[in-house]
């Protein structure tokens, strides 16, 4: 393809998502300012612009809220890729909240277990125990959707709030470190993943580069493998690929066990790189904004990981928003809402600038999720 | 009965029965309780899915109504002195509560309906924004509205105590005293599950909706109107999800918490399939949850002592953590076992367009 074609499909395919990003913040601002002078009673309308100021300068304004923005974006371009790959395959994964917090316990108890050891043998076992605690977790619902056609809707949120649970007693118990002053378990010690970049005790570790990774070997793992293949062809018709032969089951479980691995290592970086342990209400909300990412990504790698920094900059600046302008920082999850409601409702934003329709904005295998549902195939 | 109970295994589960016969009626009107707002939740999804659309923004249409429930009652306190109170200790900002909470899960029962009726989006699509958003504005405006306000609150409604020779009577009393020793929302359940359960099965308005979610174009042949029909079920499911999310601020707790519906709007679904797409057989499956529920929170309060201290050491040696997670846990085992034996309305998940309209 030429440099021009491409540059052209390109705006051609993020055309929609960047007017819904726009339209999102948009709307974000309307709601600081309507829920402002409800509050105080003084209608602010220069309130949104100092918020997104100040967002920014928390964000991109020198290197250390670089490095941070690049740290925010680490799990969720993990994250975000678990979804997408999900959704590529037609399988919805809610359950990346469960998976994350699976992959941060394995990886906090191997940690403090192996913590003596030299890193070189310490971060591969934390880090490996996290990625198959995750996978574990995503074998679970995988499994369920193929053996029994319980969707994977329900089953994830509901083996969320177990993993919560479960944290919750391995950490008040066997896990706990003695002499804490709450419970938490052990520090992970030598297993800590090295910082790379920016401050000495900052935030930019290892991870990064892991996250990084992660986008191209996802690429050609879904375009350039069969297994890749296969997987797209049950997500766009489960009985086309039937018929071909493959194993729609089998790929299940396979693709929900890929996307609890990828969510397992998001959260046994976290804990490896940036917590060092984890507490007994140690929680997460991430596998939403994978949802989102994921959608805005088009479930693409190169989309998520682009999702993902913009997303990462708006967690790494909410921070200091919330500080200065005092606005709360779920403010990101209405706009994160607005934003998805303009992409799966695109014909608003294509009414509002009079962009002609081409190919959906909204993943193409989202109705495989969706007509699976109560266990039709 | 020792020699029952001894028996080494089986003991233990004639132990758990004895145990379970021992507590229900006790805990027969918490189960109703902790059941109201799966099961109106369940109600709301069964108008969707009857009428072939997939809602899995139950849970957050449950956690905006309970949120703009609570703030409305809340403010409305605040603002005029009420001291009348009628029975059930209603006052007029807990009515304007349920009113405004019903008010807003019908919003975002339009707003579902639009997108998957009319503009034909992915169903499930829609219903994660609205679940990310009710988390995200009400964790949002929980912080500017409530947080710095502890004192924000209209009460709640009371629960009605049923005379003592009613709940007294041989073998009906207990069950008297589960339905009748209740608020009103709680109250209103069994006589909603009854007239849907007529309505879906007896009237026209039923089989109209059955047909439109079982096969849409001949429904369409026959003339009857698929898109309004599709609107009018979804936009009266709302109804069931806003007293649901009334229930939980305005009658169970009198208090708002972020994220407080906790799951419960996906578990409604899960009862939707295990009941088979009936309002009886969803009151049914989440009276199950709510069992478990009731069960987990009682062994720690009422332990099983005497005859059945073998029982008691049991239980006692399993973490608190695991009866709290009851509830999740018998929902994916029931998930597990009822789909594929319970058949979903066929045309569930698919949008309508008439022939020649397709794109």
């Amino acid at each position: 393809m030429k440099p021009r074609e491409w540059l052209a499909s390109a705006l051609a395919v993020g055309t929609v998502p960047a007017l819904a990003v726009l339209l999102g913040l948009v709307a974000g601002a309307a709601v600081m300012v309507i829920s402002n002078s409800l509050s105080s009673g003084v209608t602010d309308l220069g309130l949104p612009f100092r918020a997104y100021g100040s967002l920014l300068a928390g964000s991109v304004s020198g290197l250390d809220e670089l490095v941070r923005t690049v740290s925010e974006a680490t799990p969720l371009i993990l994250v975000g890729l678990s979804v997408g790959i999900g959704f590529k395959a037609g399988l919805f994964n809610i359950g990346a909240n469960g998976q994350f917090l699976m992959g941060a316990l394995g990886a906090a108890a191997t940690g403090a277990a192996v913590s003596g050891s030299s890193p070189a043998i310490a971060i591969p076992a934390a880090l490996g125990a996290g990625m198959l605690a995750g996978a574990a977790y995503g074998f679970i619902p995988g499994a369920l959707k193929a053996w029994t056609g319980a969707h994977e809707v329900v089953t994830t949120i509901m083996l969320n709030f177990i993993a919560l649970a479960l944290i919750g007693f391995l950490v008040t118990g066997p896990l706990s470190t003695p002499g804490a002053s709450f419970a938490r378990t052990g520090d992970v010690g030598n297993a800590a993943l090295p910082v790379i970049i920016g401050r000495p005790d900052g935030t930019g570790n290892l991870g990064i580069l892991l996250a990084i990774a992660a986008v191209p070997l996802a690429y050609l793992l879904l375009f350039r493998s069969v297994l890749g293949f296969e997987m797209r062809t049950v997500g766009a018709s489960p009985s086309a690929a039937l018929y071909a032969g493959m194993r729609p089951g089998r790929l299940i479980v396979l693709t929900m066990s890929l996307c609890g691995l990828l969510a397992g290592t998001a959260g046994a970086g976290q804990v490896l790189g940036i917590s060092h342990s984890i507490s007994a209400s140690y929680s997460t909300s991430l596998g939403f904004d994978a949802i989102t990412i994921a959608l805005l990504g088009r479930a693409h790698p190169v989309g998520i990981f682009f999702s993902a920094l913009l997303f990462g900059l708006m967690r790494a600046g909410s921070a200091l928003m919330q500080i200065r302008e005092r606005v709360p920082v779920e403010i990101i999850d209405v706009i994160q809402a607005v934003i998805l409601l303009f992409l799966a409702a695109d014909i608003i934003v294509r009414t509002i600038f009079r962009i002609r329709a081409q190919r959906g904005a909204v993943v193409d295998e989202l109705q495989t999720v969706t007509r699976t549902y109560g266990g039709a195939a | 009965m020792d020699v029952l109970y001894g028996i080494p295994i089986l003991g233990l589960f004639i132990q758990f029965v004895a145990y379970l016969i021992q507590i229900g009626p006790s805990i027969a009107p918490i189960i109703l309780a902790i059941s109201c707002p799966i099961a109106f939740g369940a109600l709301c999804g069964i108008m969707n899915e009857r009428s072939g659309v997939v809602n899995i923004g139950i849970e957050g249409m449950m956690l905006m109504s309970a949120f703009f429930g609570f703030v409305a009652a809340g403010f409305a306190a605040g603002s005029v002195d009420f001291d009348t109170s009628g029975p059930f200790g209603v006052t007029p900002p807990i009515l304007l509560g349920v009113a405004v909470a019903v008010g807003v899960a019908v919003l975002l029962s339009v707003l579902h309906a639009w997108l998957c009726i009319t503009i034909r989006t992915d169903q499930i699509i829609s219903g994660t924004i609205i679940n990310i958003a009710a988390l995200g504005l009400t964790g949002y405006l929980n912080r500017i509205f409530i947080s710095p306000n502890p004192r924000l609150g209209a009460g709640t409604f009371q629960t009605w105590r049923p005379p003592e020779f009613l709940t007294d009577l041989p073998v009906v009393g207990w069950l008297l005293n589960m339905f009748l020793h209740q608020g009103p929302i709680a109250m209103s359940l069994i006589v909603f599950v009854i007239v849907l359960q007529v309505l879906l099965f007896r009237s026209r308005w039923g089989l109209r909706t059955r047909a439109v979610g079982e096969h849409p174009r001949a429904a369409d042949t026959l003339g009857i109107n698929v898109l309004a029909l599709r609107y009018r079920n979804v936009i009266v499911g709302g109804v069931f999800a806003g007293l649901a999310g009334a229930f939980l601020t305005l009658e169970q707790t009198g208090s708002f918490q972020t994220g407080m519906t906790t799951g419960r709007g996906f578990i409604a679904l899960a009862c939707v399939i295990f009941g088979r797409w009936t309002p009886i057989g969803a009151f049914g499956a989440a009276l199950l949850f709510a069992g478990a529920d009731a069960f987990g929170r009682t062994v720690g309060l009422i332990p099983p002592t005497g005859d059945l201290a073998g029982l008691g050491d049991v239980l006692g040696v399993v973490p608190a953590q695991f009866y709290g997670v009851l509830p999740y846990v018998v929902t994916i085992i029931v998930l597990a076992g009822a789909v594929g034996r319970s058949v979903p309305p066929a045309a569930v998940g698919r949008p309508y367009a008439k022939e020649g309209q397709e794109t």
